[in-house]
C-alpha cells in the first residue's frame, strides 16, 4: 500500500514535460514488443492472467494473459459481444471472475471490491455516463476527492475539522473544470449537461482521485463530433501527465489517432495485440472484427 | 358549529405530542429516504423497537428508566443491522420488501401470546412512564394567570381570542422534551447533510455505482444512514409510548410507516424542515376535518342518513388520501421541495 501511495503522489506532481518523456520512453519500449496475444511488456502496470467469467454455460471472458504497459494509451477493441465491457468490469471490481488473477501496480486485484480498486489508483468511467444528475457539476467533482476527513460520520458534525481540506479540494476541482471547459457550468445540475459534456465531467471527476490508471469504457459513445476532438486531446493529456489509459472503443479512426497499443478481443478471448498499424494489417482482426462488423451492418 | 373549538383543537394538535411523533419518525425517514434514497418501509418497526425496549426494560425486567431507553436504542440499532447487512448490497427495492416484512414480524412478535407474560400480548404494557413524568418541572397544581397565558390546576391555556391552545400537565412535559429532541436532531442533520458525509449520501441516492467507481464504500454509508434514521425512529417510539403512557402492538402497523411517508412527502423530502412542516400540516388537517365533520353531524348540518359519526374516521382518511393524490399531481416535490430538481430528466 505504501508503495502505491508514493507512486500515486509521484504521478500527480510530476511536471508535464517529464510525463511526455516518460511516454516517449514507453512507446520506444513497445517498439520491440512482438504483436502476439499475451506478449510480455517491459514495464506492465497491469498484468491479467487466466481471467475467465462465465454466465452459466456462456463464457463471456476468457483471457489467457494481458499486460498493459505503464504510461501508454492502450485500446481494447473487438466486435459487439466480444466481452470487452465484462473484462473491464472484472478488472475494476464491478464483477467477480469465475477464476483468474491480476496484478495492478504490484498489488493483487482479484479480491478487491470496486471501491478498493479505485482507491488503489485504477479509476474507471462508464459506457452509459454516470453523472450524479441532481447534484451540481461542482458537487460531482468535490464528491470524488479521496481521503476526505469530512466524509467520516463524526467529523461531519465538526465543520472546522474539514473546511480547510474542503477549500483545497474545491480549488483543485475548479482547476480541473476549467481544463475541461466546464467551469461556466459549475452550478448547473449534471442532468442539464449534454451527453458529451457529461463524458467530460466523468473524466474530470476521475482525475480528482489522482489515478495511476484511467479506464474509459467507450469514451466516444454518444458524443457529438464537435466535442470528439476535444475529448481526444484530453485523453492524450492524461498520458502526458504520466497516467496509463486503457479504453474500450468501436471507432477505429479514434483508435488510430490516440492509441499506442491495441488489444483485440473476440468471443471472450484476446486474439491479438500490436501497434495500431500492425493491427490494421492483421488478417485475424479483419476477419473477427471487421468481418463481424460487416455482418452487423447487413442485418 | 363551534368554529372556535374546531380551529383551537386542530391548532393545539398541530404542535402537540402526536405531531412530534410524526415529525421525529419522518426526520429519521428523511435521512434514509430523502437524502440517501433508501426505501425503508419499516420505520414503524424502529419506533416499536424503541417503545418496546423502554417498556420491557422497565415493566418486565425492572430496570431503571434510562437503562431501558438505552435498550430501546440498542434494539433499533440491532434491527437496522439485521435488515441492512443482507439487503444493502442489493438493489434498493430489496430493502423495501425486507423492511415492510420485518416490520410486520416485529408487530406479530409483540402481540403473540407466547411472550404475553412479559409483553402483554395484544394488550401491550403500561406503567413505565412514572420516572419520566416525575422529572417534569411543571407543577401539577399550579394556578396562575399572566395576560393571555393562564394555568389552572396544571392545565395550560394560551388564549389568543380567535383560537386558544390547551395542554395538560403531561402534554407540556412531553412537548418540552419532544421539541428539544426535534431541535437537536435538526441541528445534527443540518450539520451532517451539509458535510462531505452528506454529499456522499446524496451521491448514493443519484448513482451508487458511480460512487463505488470513485472509491467510496457505499455499503458503509448506507448502513450509517439506516442506523441513524432508525435511532431517530426509536426516539419517535419513546415519545409515542410516553405520551400515551402505554405501548400496544397494533399501533405499530404499516399504516404508521406510511403516515411518516405522507408527512415527509407533504413537507418535502430531502429538505431539512420538510418533516416538521409536513407533520404539522398533516396533523392539523386530520384534526380539522375530523372536528369539522363531527360538529357538522352533531349540529345536524349533515343528515344522519348521509354520514354517521362512526363513518367520519374513514371519510377523513379518504379526504386526506385524495389530498395526497392531488399533491403528487400538482406539487410532487412537496411544500418545501425544489421543483427544478425534481423536473430534471434523470434517466
Amino acid at each position: 500500500m505504501s508503495d502505491s501511495e508514493t507512486e500515486q503522489t509521484a504521478a500527480g506532481t510530476e511536471p508535464v514535460l517529464d510525463g511526455r518523456e516518460q511516454h516517449r520512453a514507453a512507446v520506444a519500449a513497445l517498439l520491440n514488443v512482438a504483436p502476439e496475444p499475451g506478449v510480455a511488456k517491459p514495464d506492465p502496470i497491469l498484468t491479467a492472467t487466466g481471467v475467465r467469467r462465465a454466465f452459466g454455460g456462456l463464457v463471456a471472458v476468457d483471457v489467457e494473459r494481458l499486460e498493459v504497459q505503464r504510461g501508454t494509451i492502450t485500446a481494447l477493441i473487438g466486435p459487439n459481444g466480444a466481452g470487452k465491457t465484462t473484462f473491464f468490469n472484472l478488472l475494476t471490481g464491478f464483477d467477480q471472475p469465475s477464476r483468474g488473477a491480476w496484478e495492478f501496480n504490484g498489488r493483487s486485484g482479484a479480491r478487491l471490491r470496486s471501491y478498493q480498486v479505485a482507491r488503489a489508483g485504477m479509476v474507471r468511467t462508464f459506457q452509459l455516463t454516470k453523472a450524479l444528475s441532481r447534484m451540481t457539476v461542482l458537487d460531482n467533482m468535490l464528491i470524488a476527492a479521496p481521503n476526505q476527513i469530512g466524509e467520516r460520520l463524526w467529523a461531519g458534525l465538526m465543520p472546522w475539522l474539514w473546511q480547510g481540506q474542503e477549500a483545497a479540494v474545491k480549488r483543485k476541482a475548479l482547476e480541473l473544470l476549467e481544463r475541461f471547459q466546464l467551469l461556466s457550468k459549475k452550478d448547473d445540475y449534471a442532468a442539464e449537461l449534454s451527453g458529451g459534456q457529461r463524458k467530460l465531467l466523468e473524466m474530470a471527476r476521475a482525475l480528482m482521485l489522482d489515478p495511476l490508471m484511467v479506464m474509459l469504457d467507450e469514451p466516444m459513445a454518444g458524443v457529438n463530433p464537435a466535442l470528439k476532438q476535444s475529448l481526444l486531446e484530453h485523453i492524450k493529456g492524461l498520458r502526458e501527465e504520466g497516467m496509463t489509459v486503457l479504453f474500450v472503443e468501436h471507432d477505429m479512426d479514434m483508435v488510430h489517432e490516440i492509441a499506442d497499443w491495441v488489444a483485440v478481443m473476440a468471443a471472450g478471448s484476446l486474439i491479438t495485440e500490436g501497434t495500431p498499424e500492425q493491427i490494421s494489417a492483421d488478417t485475424r482482426v479483419i476477419d473477427a472484427y471487421l468481418g463481424a462488423h460487416h455482418d452487423a451492418a447487413q442485418h | 358549529m363551534d368554529w372556535h373549538f374546531v380551529f383551537s383543537q386542530a391548532l393545539t394538535q398541530a404542535i402537540g405530542p402526536t405531531m412530534l411523533v410524526y415529525a421525529l419518525g419522518a426526520i429519521g425517514l428523511n435521512l434514509q429516504f430523502g437524502y440517501t434514497g433508501l426505501l425503508n418501509f419499516g420505520q414503524a418497526a424502529f419506533a416499536a423497537a424503541g417503545a418496546y425496549g423502554l417498556a420491557l426494560g422497565v415493566v418486565a425486567f425492572d430496570l431503571p428508566f434510562w437503562l431501558s431507553i438505552l435498550i430501546g436504542l440498542g434494539a433499533a440499532m440491532v434491527l437496522a443491522l439485521l435488515l441492512g447487512i443482507p439487503t444493502l448490497r442489493l438493489r434498493a427495492d430489496y430493502l423495501a420488501i425486507v423492511t415492510i416484512a420485518a416490520a410486520e414480524i416485529v408487530r406479530r412478535l409483540a402481540r403473540s401470546t407466547v411472550w404475553a407474560e412479559w409483553t402483554g400480548g395484544s394488550d401491550g404494557m403500561r406503567g413505565f412512564s412514572e420516572t419520566f413524568f416525575e422529572l417534569s418541572p411543571f407543577p401539577k397544581d399550579a394556578t396562575w394567570s399572566l395576560g393571555f397565558v393562564s394555568m389552572e390546576n396544571g392545565r395550560l391555556t394560551v388564549d389568543l381570542w380567535l383560537v386558544d391552545f390547551q395542554y395538560s400537565n403531561r402534554d407540556l412535559w412531553i412537548m418540552t422534551v419532544g421539541w428539544i429532541l426535534v431541535a437537536i436532531f435538526l441541528v445534527i442533520l443540518r450539520l451532517l447533510v451539509h458535510s462531505p458525509w452528506g454529499r456522499i449520501l446524496r451521491g448514493i441516492r443519484e448513482d451508487e455505482e458511480a460512487l463505488r467507481s470513485l472509491g467510496k464504500n457505499v455499503f458503509a454509508y448506507k448502513m450509517q444512514a439506516l442506523v441513524i434514521g432508525g435511532l431517530i425512529g426509536a426516539v419517535a417510539g419513546f415519545v409515542f409510548a410516553l405520551s400515551r403512557a402505554n405501548v400496544q402492538p397494533d399501533t405499530f402497523t404499516t399504516d404508521l410507516t406510511f403516515y411518516f411517508y405522507v408527512v415527509l412527502i407533504l413537507g418535502g423530502a430531502a429538505r431539512l424542515f420538510g418533516p416538521l412542516l409536513g407533520a404539522a400540516i398533516f396533523w392539523f388537517l386530520y384534526n380539522l376535518l375530523s372536528q369539522t365533520l363531527n360538529q357538522a353531524v352533531r349540529a345536524d348540518l349533515i343528515p344522519d342518513a348521509m354520514l354517521s359519526t362512526t363513518q367520519i374516521g374513514p371519510l377523513v382518511f379518504f379526504l386526506l388520501g385524495l389530498g395526497m393524490v392531488l399533491l403528487l399531481i400538482y406539487r410532487p416535490q412537496g411544500i418545501l421541495g425544489n421543483k427544478r430538481e425534481l423536473m430534471l430528466d434523470v434517466r
